[in-house]
């Protein structure tokens, strides 16, 4: 299994278009990819399937966030790289 | 034959089939099955091809329509294909041992209502998204039509209870003939579609309507409000004779569209449209319209999940101001309220939406909403002749606090260095009695009124547009709202402002002696109305007009106005026969 950690810079986190994008390119791969985050209201850490927009959008990834990206199968490797990535460069657009 | 009878809601006349508007009850009732892989094999046929019909509509909507629409059918797909959501319907298949549409309906209800409890717009469009996308996988399990159109494969006429906005999009306008609704009034929103197309209409005709069947030969005589079912040879004959003597009419004055509305005496009238988006407004020009007299911004906000960006209304503001160059555009500022459906603008239900937080007064409290307009109105008149209108002002008070919006937006834009239309004119729609009592004092503040004859009937009337047992109070031609047509004109030229109506009655042929005579500047209908209004006026005497308008105001009911209009200008009740 492959884990990464990565903060969401981007100005809406992952909702809207980026929510859209980071899930289209996790659907890509075979492994099973789960994404997880602290959430500090219930102080508890919550996990969603990266495949699912609804359960990303549920997840309430705002601006300055650290989300862990767990990919485990065949592809975990290339697929926890190109996940990081995207969040990284602020899926393409401005942060 | 069988007459019914409605009120007049649209002029003209049409002569075809009928075709019933229905829209289908989706039955999602619990049932137990037997077979739960059977019921599984049936849900991903369904997703399947409901997920087709949304790959056709988005390469449809990506070609023709705006990318926010195409934008949402791609969301619709990500939810079909999301694991989570298909893999709790699943499990409520297996684990409960139900039939596919009660698991459909009850697993998309329950993700919904997580979103819709998150407490954020953006969220809360994402649970219409959900239930938009369960009731297309529920008509596909139950095996009924997309759309209650479906079956429309010739020119008809559209029978329906009402016609909602999102009805009469889904309406291919080359198919509609004329409309017969079984509510509704002449001011309702099917009324206002059929004008804006030309169409006739007949509105609050009553429940008979649904039960004429699809296929049965109609007249519609929207004119005089009437409905004939199977018609006899006779009837139909004199109806086509009278429908060739108005298409004459209407070609005749179609040729001198672009000609001015200037009276036998001299005096010029400005004779602009009302438009809602950028066709109309192409519409309008062929039609001779001299510009926008009233532009309805609400299109911008309909039929999506968010508020539109200010980018977004700036586009379209200037697509349609560049079709009219330096000729006047008045935009009114979004105008709705608790009794439209604009499910993110989380709008709280109101007893009485017509006299709840609406238009201005919610503009006023929702600076989130107001503000993006302003700015994108001011942006998109850079070049052009825009001038902005608040609808639904009651006081003083409420223009001075919408014009104190528009200064800080002005600012605002001065600081970014955008450049924006410092100079454009700000005026009101006078709809409210309360606004047309002190015309005078309100005239100090704006640069031009627009009479708003449809609410201003309705308000001062206290008698429900849409309801078509009161329709016949709700009646512009009452003394009492043309008495106070008249206190607004006269306020408004003592201070030297001008005066529009955009209105019905201002595309109406029997008020156009009326209104010539109390004088009012500017003219603003549908576009199919301006050639024969234009051709109206030109026959006219405006001096005359002055004696006729003071004789009209002191008669005693609407019927007894229109009679001396018709008795005193005769080549007129021709047109409005």
């Amino acid at each position: 299994m492959k884990e990464a950690k990565v903060v969401v810079n981007n100005k809406v986190g992952l909702h809207a278009r980026p929510a859209a994008l980071f899930v289209q390119i996790a659907s890509k791969f075979q492994s099973e990819i789960s994404v997880s985050c602290h959430d500090p209201k219930e102080d508890k850490l919550r996990t969603a399937n990266a495949k699912s927009i609804l359960g990303i959008l549920t997840l309430g990834v705002f601006q300055g966030i650290e989300i862990t990206i767990k990919a485990d199968g065949a592809d975990e490797e290339d697929a926890a790289k190109a996940l990081v990535e995207l969040v990284e460069n602020n899926f393409g657009e401005e942060a | 034959m069988k007459k019914l009878k409605g009120v007049a809601a649209s002029r003209g006349i049409c002569i075809g089939p009928a075709f019933q508007f229905l829209r289908t009850e989706l039955n999602t009732e619990k049932i137990e099955i037997n077979d739960p892989e059977a019921e599984i094999i049936r849900l991903d046929d369904a997703i399947k091809t409901a997920k087709d019909q949304i790959e056709k509509i988005y390469q449809k909507a990506c070609g023709e329509s705006s990318e926010a629409d195409a934008e949402i059918f791609q969301a619709h797909k990500m939810i079909l294909d999301d694991p989570e959501m298909v893999s709790a319907i699943k499990t409520r298949i297996v684990d409960e041992r139900v039939n596919g549409e009660f698991a459909v309906a009850e697993t998309a209800k329950a993700f919904a209502a997580t979103m819709a409890a998150m407490d954020d717009e953006y969220f809360a469009a994402r649970a219409t998204d959900i239930m938009d996308v369960a009731n297309r996988l529920l008509r596909v399990m139950l095996n009924v039509a997309e759309s209650p159109t479906e079956g429309l494969q010739e020119p008809s006429i559209i029978m329906a209870d009402d016609l909602t906005p999102s009805d009469t999009v889904l309406l291919d306008k080359t198919m509609v003939l004329g409309f017969c609704i079984a509510q509704g009034s002449a001011t309702s929103h099917t009324a206002i579609l059929a004008r804006g197309l030309g169409l006739p209409a007949v509105a609050g005709a009553g429940n008979d309507v649904m039960q004429i069947t699809s296929g049965t030969k109609l007249i519609v005589d929207g004119s005089n409000g009437l409905v004939f079912l199977e018609p006899d040879a006779t009837t139909e004959q004199e109806y086509r004779k009278r429908k060739e003597t108005s298409q004459n009419l209407q070609a005749e004055a179609l040729k001198f569209a672009h000609e001015h509305a200037k009276t036998i005496d001299g005096t010029e009238f400005e004779i602009v449209a009302n438009i809602g988006n950028v066709e109309d407004a192409k519409f309008a020009v062929e039609n001779g319209a001299e510009g926008v007299g009233l532009l309805r911004t609400e299109f911008l906000y309909l039929e999506r999940n968010s508020l539109p960006t200010e980018e977004e209304q700036y586009k379209a503001y200037k697509a349609i101001m560049d079709v009219f160059g330096n000729d006047p555009v008045v935009l009114r500022t979004l105008d709705v309220g608790g009794d439209k459906e604009i499910p993110y603008l989380h709008l709280e239900k109101e007893m009485n939406p017509f006299l709840g937080e609406r238009a201005l007064r919610l503009c006023l409290s929702r600076p989130d909403i107001f503000k993006p307009q302003l700015r994108a109105a001011l942006r998109a008149g850079v070049g052009h002749n825009l001038k902005i209108m608040f609808p639904m002002v009651a006081t003083l008070c409420c223009v001075r606090d919408a014009k104190a919006v528009v200064d800080e937006c002005k600012a605002e834009l001065r600081k970014e260095g955008i450049p924006f239309a410092d100079d454009a004119e700000i005026g009101i729609m006078v709809e409210i009695p309360s606004a047309a009592v002190i015309a005078d004092q309100l005239a100090k503040e704006v640069d031009f009124f627009s009479i708003g004859t449809n609410d201003l009937s309705q308000y001062t009337m206290a008698a429900d547009r849409t309801n078509p047992r009161v329709a016949k109070l709700s009646n512009a031609f009452q003394p009492a709202v043309l008495r106070l047509i008249k206190m607004v004109i006269k306020a408004a030229h003592q201070e030297g402002k001008w005066v529009g109506m955009c209105g019905e009655l201002a595309g109406e042929p029997l008020a156009a002696p009326i209104l010539v005579g109390l004088g009012l500047d500017e003219f603003s209908m549908s576009p199919p109305f301006i050639p024969l209004v234009k051709q109206i006026i030109r026959n006219l005497k405006a001096d005359v007009m002055t004696d006729l308008a003071e004789a009209a105001l002191q008669l005693e009911s609407p019927e007894d106005i229109q009679n001396l209009v018709k008795k005193e200008i005769p080549f007129i009740s021709e047109i409005a026969s």
